[in-house]
């Protein structure tokens, strides 16, 4: 393999890795601070994906410029779902929060098979396309426009739970929820708000993948896995584990892929989760 | 004849992530005794339980059970050598009726769900819940609950019982039956030791009281030495 | 203890009667599609049952339980395609593979509680697919087709519906009567303790690897059973006929709607599923519409937020309620709960 090679591969894992940094974010926030694992997370970045095709396909609106709209609709859907089934089950026992979830994905797949079919669909001739050649290596410019997102909408949330008081109050439900519940922080209003933010941050990766990436109902259930590998990878609850899990993945699936095969890039990454639970359970960055 | 003392912690510290919860406990518990362990809040009592029954791996020292070295080994197995518990925050099974609590007890001796069933029935009439044996636990008052732990404990036939706050929230005269049940458990000829804050049901049957503050043992005597002695005084007036 | 015996005799008349009826359905039920529909519910009842004991029972939500109807599926076909091997042995083959792979993954695994296990999971029966899908010693994505010429009960190949229909009610008795003799031992109890407080259930003794290990090999085994027979009747498989993730999302969602933890509450749940599944596709025709999961989605989510306890415990909820309000029905003994302590 010639370093050119190598280079061009480990462009394309950082790129996609981003993403996939931007999709377990979400999941880490929600799980940090409630302890419920979403199952329907791979669908809030489905149902991004489709807000921008039809923004582009009803409105001729591009997938970039529908980016806000996209974050507004999934922050108000994370929400609406809090408040009309999770809230429901917060102290119910853990199969139904499992099943309520993992219900609610299949829901929302159903759904969109039914009402959008179940074709692959594609977003063409979008304002961002084309391909960036640095000397050797060449990469898709929505991929890099897509992982520059990823960082920008990442490094938002990070300052937002660390430099704003809303985010400091969420930040301290999520490390300890008894002890912010003592200190005034409304439990309610935080769940609501991460739900609101975490399916956000997944309809977000959706409205920038959209531009490369085959739009259909069951598009999620790839990342979900995925994600769930980046959020065990570093360490449950984590933003900043998250953020530099997902660039691991990321770079160990193309690589991976590109020197066993693609058609084993999935499961290259799955088993990385089995090697983490046996060697370091707790994470890259979790605590013991 | 085994001359090992039932119990003997030595130099027991634990420390999370920099906190330090317990710093270098050392005490004896002989068999059959009855032992009060007390302290401010937050002093260490339940981390050092929770040392004592294997659900914590101690960060310094040594815990001896019958002179065998059992420091950090799993709650399981301190169940099987015989160290029973209960929890503070009370997790009884809540799908279960009281009686299929105790069973699930008594089947660490003995799988036969017939038998475990007999040895449960006996165990509820120790702690008085005969009458509330086909109760799911979930529907007890929180005072039986607390009893149908001891009894679930007791199932296990264990040489030393660690009781964490059984009397806590019970009114005078429940704390008075839970005094006489703690004793007649000493008439077994198992050996307790009793996290409680409630002074007068303690005070009275203790053999001996271990007291911890800022998570170091700072007393270990007779309960009336205790009660006079002033670093406890001064602990407790400082709280 | 009477009224113990009562309701235990009351419910074994009450199996040994529906099984005379399950029996005896198909002299009433001749039309070769109509008995199709009737295995189709055996086979989900089959599945259904086995993932209760590990999900239910125990409380470990597997969402990848394909991995081990595949398992079985295609250790029986591979036996009898390329050894000749009867599926009666390849079957049991089938299901000591299996319970083989459950110890060897929840060894990883089960060090994740909960919502992350059952992740897990999924992401093991994906693995699997996509290791059998590009495998040549399997035919990868071809898959394995039966062999035509052979049938009888010692290929257990037939042309007819109705052997399968008694084969598969009898895997079905077989796999009722280990998850019943599970509950009734002390390794049900230990279960029902994991369930409810694994640190309580440890401080008593209760290994829970060991028992979450044993529920999840059991349920493993029972399981791939019900992939063999499937292999049996359908005489083809394919990696996405058995190891997909939504066979495993059906397995796991008869048992939640019919009701986790229930002897019968499985059964039940795959003739709900089972008739939305067959009339959203005769309704709306293919399956590709979305409507039966959008029906069976709608459901679960009910039953999370309403009724933990499935169909059954929400039928039973119903009866206590009636019984509470008739005369002379019985009051629960809540009433001390209420009492207020300083």
């Amino acid at each position: 393999m010639t370093a050119d090679i190598l280079i061009q591969v480990l462009v394309s894992g950082l790129l996609i890795g981003l993403i996939y940094a931007l999709v377990a974010v979400g999941l880490t926030l929600i799980f940090g601070v409630m302890d419920i694992v979403n199952f329907a997370h791979g669908e809030f970045l489905m149902l991004g994906m489709y807000a921008s095709f039809w923004a582009f396909a009803l409105f001729a609106i591009d997938p970039i410029i529908a980016l806000p709209m996209t974050a507004l609709l999934l922050f108000a859907v994370g929400v609406i779902v809090y408040q009309t089934v999770i809230r429901r089950i917060l102290k119910a026992p853990m199969l139904s929060q499992i099943f309520a979830t993992f219900g609610l994905m299949i829901l929302l797949r159903g759904l969109a098979q039914f009402f959008w079919k179940p074709d692959h669909r594609l977003i063409s001739n979008s304002l961002i396309s084309g391909n960036i050649a640095l000397g050797p290596v060449q990469f898709g410019l929505p991929q890099f426009v897509a992982a520059l997102g990823a960082v920008g909408v990442t490094g938002a949330l990070w300052l937002f739970l660390h430099r704003t008081r809303l985010g400091t109050a969420l930040e301290a439900t999520a490390i300890d929820r008894e002890a912010a519940t003592l200190m005034g922080i409304d439990g309610q209003k935080m769940f609501a708000l991460a739900w609101g933010i975490g399916a956000a941050c997944a309809g977000l990766a959706g409205g920038l993948i959209a531009t490369f990436f085959p739009i259909f109902p069951e598009v999620g259930s790839n990342f979900i896995l995925i994600a769930f590998v980046v959020v065990v990878l570093g360490g449950f609850g984590s933003i900043t584990g998250a953020f530099l899990a997902g660039i691991i993945v990321g770079l160990i699936e193309v690589l991976g892929g590109f020197l066993i095969g693609p058609e084993y890039k999935t499961a290259i990454v799955l088993s990385l989760l089995l090697i983490v639970l046996l060697v370091r359970p707790r994470g890259l960055l979790g605590k013991a | 004849m085994n001359t090992a003392p039932l119990l003997a912690v030595d130099g027991l510290g634990k420390a999370f992530d920099g906190l330090i919860a317990n710093r270098d406990i050392s005490f004896i518990i002989h068999h059959g005794e009855i032992v009060g362990l007390i302290g401010p809040n937050g002093a260490g009592k339940t981390t050092l339980f929770n040392c004592l029954a294997g659900f914590h791996t101690p960060t310094s020292g040594r815990i001896a059970f019958e002179g065998r070295d059992i420091t950090g080994s799993t709650p399981e197995a301190a169940a099987a050598l015989g160290i029973a518990r209960t929890f503070q925050i009370v997790r009884v099974f809540q799908s279960m009726t009281a009686r299929e609590n105790v069973m699930v007890g008594a089947m660490l001796r003995n799988k036969r769900v017939a038998e475990a069933r007999e040895r449960a029935e006996q165990e509820l009439e120790f702690v008085g819940l005969t009458h509330r044996a086909d109760t799911p636990a979930s529907d007890l008052t929180v005072s039986e609950q607390k009893r149908l732990e001891v009894a679930r404990a007791l199932a296990t036939e264990p040489k030393l019982i660690l009781l964490d706050e059984v009397m806590a929230g019970l009114n005078p005269t429940e704390v008075r039956e839970a005094s006489q049940l703690v004793h007649r458990i000493h008439l077994r000829g198992i050996a307790s030791i009793i996290v409680e804050h409630v002074m007068e049901g303690i005070m009275p049957i203790a053999h001996r009281m271990l007291v911890l503050d800022y998570g170091a043992k700072i007393a270990d005597g007779t309960p009336a030495e205790i009660a006079e002695n002033p670093a406890v005084i001064a602990a407790y007036l400082g709280e | 203890m009477t009224t113990g015996t009562m309701t235990q005799s009351r419910k074994a008349i009450g199996a040994v009667a529906l099984l005379a009826l399950a029996a005896v359905l198909p002299l009433a039920v001749t039309e070769p599609s109509q008995q199709n529909f009737l295995i189709l519910i055996l086979m989900g009842a089959q599945m259904g049952v086995a993932w209760n004991i590990v999900g239910g029972y125990a409380g470990q939500v597997s969402l990848g339980h394909a991995v081990f109807y595949g398992i079985g599926a295609y250790t029986s076909t591979m036996l009898l395609v390329s050894l000749g091997i009867s599926p009666w042995i390849g079957a049991v083959a089938g299901g000591l593979v299996a319970a083989l792979f459950a110890l060897a993954m929840g060894w990883p695994c089960f060090r994740l509680k909960g919502h992350y296990f059952a992740m897990a999971t999924i992401a093991v029966a994906e693995i699997m697919q996509i290791l059998v899908t590009n495998s040549d010693l399997l035919e990868g994505a071809v898959g394995l087709t039966l062999p035509m010429d052979r049938s009888g009960w010692g290929a257990l190949i037939f042309l007819a519906k109705l052997p399968y229909y008694y084969l598969i009610l009898g895997l079905l008795v077989l796999t009722v009567a280990v998850a019943w003799a599970i509950e009734r031992s002390h390794i049900g109890y230990y279960f029902r303790a994991i369930k409810d407080e694994p640190e309580a259930a440890r401080a008593l003794g209760v290994s829970l690897t060991r028992y979450k290990l044993i529920a999840l090999s059991v349920s493993a085994f029972l399981t791939a059973l019900g992939g063999s027979f499937y292999a049996q009747k359908e005489m083809f498989i394919d990696p996405g006929s058995v190891f997909a993730t939504t066979v495993s999302i059906k397995i796991a969602l008869i048992a939640i709607l019919g009701g986790v933890g229930t002897l019968l509450g499985p059964v039940l749940g795959a003739v709900i599923l089972i008739t939305i599944e067959e009339y959203s596709r005769t309704l709306f025709g293919s399956t590709g519409s979305g409507t039966d999961m959008i029906i069976y989605a709608a459901m679960i989510i009910l039953v999370a937020v309403f009724s933990p306890s499935g169909v059954l415990g929400l039928l039973s909820d119903l009866r206590r309620h009636i019984g509470r309000r008739l005369p002379g029905g019985t009051k629960t003994a809540k009433a001390d709960k209420l009492e207020v302590r300083p």
